[in-house]
């Protein structure tokens, strides 16, 4: 099953926290802005769900689902 | 089924997202360890709490973006309103959220009283080493050499402190993480609010400004967070806070955890010393 | 009826004892600091809290604070205190706070003469604060009106939302008369919002205040200094917002000033000669009313109860009559620019100033004042 984060675009400022704490190198910035003129994280590689981009997120704009939950 | 939200968004007033910090500031990484802590102590909502501030981007925090009653105050008085609070209705658990220049500098005096009557808030300091809202001056927490908009050749000014000074208080509590210690942050939060739930109680958090701190070295907050993960230093005993620092290196840890009778505690047997002498 | 004597500070701790005044946070100062002494030793076995602040900038938010929890808070301080105060007490007004604070008057400025009557911080009750804002001020007389007009101060904090100025001096401070006790004070509560939509910080008619959350009870309530909106979120940008909410704070105390203003007119009504007053002034101006009456002269006082919102329309009336305008003050000259506003065009307006080393202005120098020039 494995993980997957969920990124609320909404409010992600593109801060690239997300990016650069993740262990597994998961996450990577998009190319395109959202709506609010950001680049937003998406998912390149395997999320382990240790959950450090949730903890470290200073915007609340990610979740990370595992087997279909989000944190505990 | 719903989309998944961030743990943080149930103690969050959603009409206000996004936060109106700068990216990558470190307020939503302290917000988040705050929350956890809550969540993990199965606090649902926080109808029981109150949160006070003063003025500054850690000011912020609560009023409005936490879901709770909060007084976002005068520029330094948070402690002294907090103090009000809690005294009228010993029942609410009140926190005060607020940065290095209004808790220490303008706020200092209320800080230093509030400790030393082991008055029953938890006091979270914010410590971005600037005064950041008003664009990046010096704060009594500035390190020397760092250059702010009103040190422009480098600080000259040694800093305070602040978590050593209050160890000397009747403080109950006394911690200081780094931002990048999330568990141990979450831990402390923990313990202030459960264990520890009388006196005063202290947690300080080295969270550097991004703006003017950390974009101005030049580094990203994810960088910074990575620096802080090595030059936060955890002390076992207070006794080891010199040396840390002597090296350079910022010494974090609970410093100080006891279970004295808080102010509301001591007042109340007063208080009944006062109804028998009366009655005499 | 209970009768006590007490003296004017005695007097305001029974007022606000009496009005169910249930916190105090107070910094010694003289010479308020009996007013906190009575506290301290009343409240703590009444149920009340009572604490003493680190500094004055400290009581006034403990008191702020206190009263956002929904305690009946006050302090009491003197000159360099009531200047500290100022800064709560623009947040107070802002976040429209209910809370009573005493200024028991010395003669300044900066420390001054710490133990001598003065008068001399009527414009800083009425202007202290930073920005648009206006607050009650109640000058009592004597201790029996420092009894009364406490009392007074906490139904007008509570049922406008905001703070209120009991403006006293030295002299009432301690001295010391006999007053009659109330067997009974009722004074209703602030109204909680019926429900979380209810707006705590608007109100479609300005004259009445919204309805005040108390912390604790699920309201999530916001409050802030800067400004906001009727439902407490900041907004620091908007013309619209920023001007309705000044508008409406200042209009609450504004609009209501013929509930507000209190004053006590003796003499004849179409005197030629007027004394205006406030305060411990009174005593000395009185005397001097009997004396000139005496000699003949028809002559009237108004003393001002009430020195905050001004009603021009009786301070207009009271001295249509009047030729002579005396203006007894123990400081430079204050009131009498609200005389030299309202009186009429051909009055002769004099001022009798004297502050310092606790003498009092003597009634011979009001008479003297009155006389001079028309002899």
């Amino acid at each position: 099953m494995g993980c997957s984060i969920v990124v609320d675009s909404r409010l992600c400022k593109g801060c690239g926290i997300c990016v650069e704490l993740c262990p597994a190198r998961a996450l990577e910035l998009s190319k395109e802005l959202s709506p609010s003129g950001y680049r937003n994280p998406v998912q390149t590689g395997k999320c382990v769900g240790c959950r450090t981009c949730e903890m470290f997120c200073p915007d609340f704009a990610i979740a990370v689902v595992c087997n279909g939950k989000g944190s505990a | 089924m719903s989309v998944a939200k961030h743990f943080s968004r149930k103690y969050l007033r959603e009409e206000v997202l996004p936060t109106p910090f700068c990216p990558g500031c470190f307020n939503g990484v302290v917000m988040n360890a705050m929350f956890k802590a809550m969540e993990e102590l199965g606090i649902e909502d926080l109808r029981n709490f109150v949160f006070v501030s003063g003025i500054g981007c850690s000011s912020w925090i609560p009023n409005p973006l936490i879901r709770a009653d909060s007084l976002h105050t005068l520029h330094g008085r948070a402690v002294a309103v907090a103090t009000g609070v809690k005294l009228a209705n010993p029942r609410l658990n009140v926190v005060v959220i607020g940065g290095d220049g209004d808790l220490v500098a303008i706020g200092g005096n209320h800080l230093l009283h509030a400790a030393r009557r082991n008055m029953d808030l938890l006091v979270v300091m914010v410590n971005n080493m600037v005064y950041a809202m008003t664009r990046g001056q010096l704060a009594p927490t500035t390190p020397l050499g760092f250059r702010t908009a009103t040190t422009p050749y480098g600080n000259f000014e040694p800093p305070i402190n602040v978590a050593k000074l209050l160890i000397n208080t009747n403080a109950n509590y006394v911690a200081r993480w780094c931002v990048s210690n999330f568990h141990k942050l979450k831990q402390s939060f923990k313990e202030a609010l459960s264990e520890v739930s009388k006196g005063f109680r202290f947690i300080e958090v080295v969270a550097p400004c991004i703006t003017y701190v950390v974009r101005y070295e030049g580094k990203t907050p994810g960088q910074k967070i990575k620096e802080l993960r090595e030059a936060c230093v955890e002390v076992k005993s207070i006794s080891e806070i010199d040396d840390v620092e002597r090296r350079g290196k910022i010494a974090v840890g609970v410093f100080k955890k006891e279970l004295k009778p808080g102010y509301v505690e001591l007042y109340e047997s007063y208080a009944s010393r006062a109804r028998e002498a009366s009655q005499k | 009826m209970v009768r006590a004597l007490l003296s004017g500070n005695e007097a305001v701790a029974e007022g606000a004892l009496a009005a169910g005044c249930n916190f105090f946070a107070g910094y010694p100062i003289t010479p308020s600091s009996e007013i906190m002494h009575y506290m301290a030793r009343e409240l703590p076995k009444r149920g009340g809290s009572f604490i003493q602040a680190e500094d004055e900038l400290a009581a006034i938010n403990m008191v702020i604070g206190a009263s956002w929890a929904g305690a009946r808070a006050m302090t009491a301080t003197s000159g360099p205190g009531f200047s500290l105060m100022q800064e709560g007490l623009g947040y107070a007004i802002m976040t429209e706070t209910p809370l009573v604070i005493v200024n028991v008057m010395r003669a300044g400025p900066a420390t001054g003469q710490a133990t001598k009557a003065a008068q001399g911080d009527l414009m800083q009750a009425r202007w202290g604060r930073h920005g648009d804002q206006m607050i009650p001020v109640l000058a009592p007389s004597s201790p029996q009106e420092a009894y009364d007009l406490t009392i007074e101060a906490f139904a007008i904090a509570e049922e406008l939302r905001t703070p209120v100025v009991v403006l006293s001096d030295e002299f009432i401070a301690h001295g010391r008369e006999v007053v009659e006790l109330r067997e009974k004070v009722e004074i209703p509560s602030r109204r909680k919002p019926r429900d979380p939509s209810e707006p705590p910080f608007g109100s479609p008619d300005p004259r009445i205040a919204p309805p005040m959350p108390p912390l604790g009870e699920g309201y999530y309530v916001i409050v802030t200094g800067s400004t906001h909106n009727e439902y407490g979120y900041r907004d620091v940008h908007s013309f619209e917002t920023h001007f309705r909410l000044v508008k409406r704070l200042v209009d609450k105390i504004r609009l209501n000033v013929d509930k507000l203003f209190r004053y006590e007119v003796l003499g004849d009504d179409d005197a030629e000669v007027a004394i205006v007053c406030f305060g411990s002034v009174s005593r000395s101006a009185k005397q001097a009313l009997r004396m000139l009456r005496s000699r003949g002269v028809r002559a009237k006082l108004l003393r001002l109860v009430t020195l905050w919102p001004m009603n021009d329309e009786v301070v207009r009336r009271e001295l249509r009559s009047a030729k002579t305008i005396v203006v007894p003050e123990m400081n430079l000259g204050q009131l009498i620019y609200d005389v030299q506003r309202l009186a009429r065009e051909d009055s002769r307006i004099v001022a009798v100033n004297k502050v310092g080393g606790g003498i009092p202005i003597y009634p011979s120098e009001i008479v003297e004042a009155a006389l001079g020039g028309s002899r």
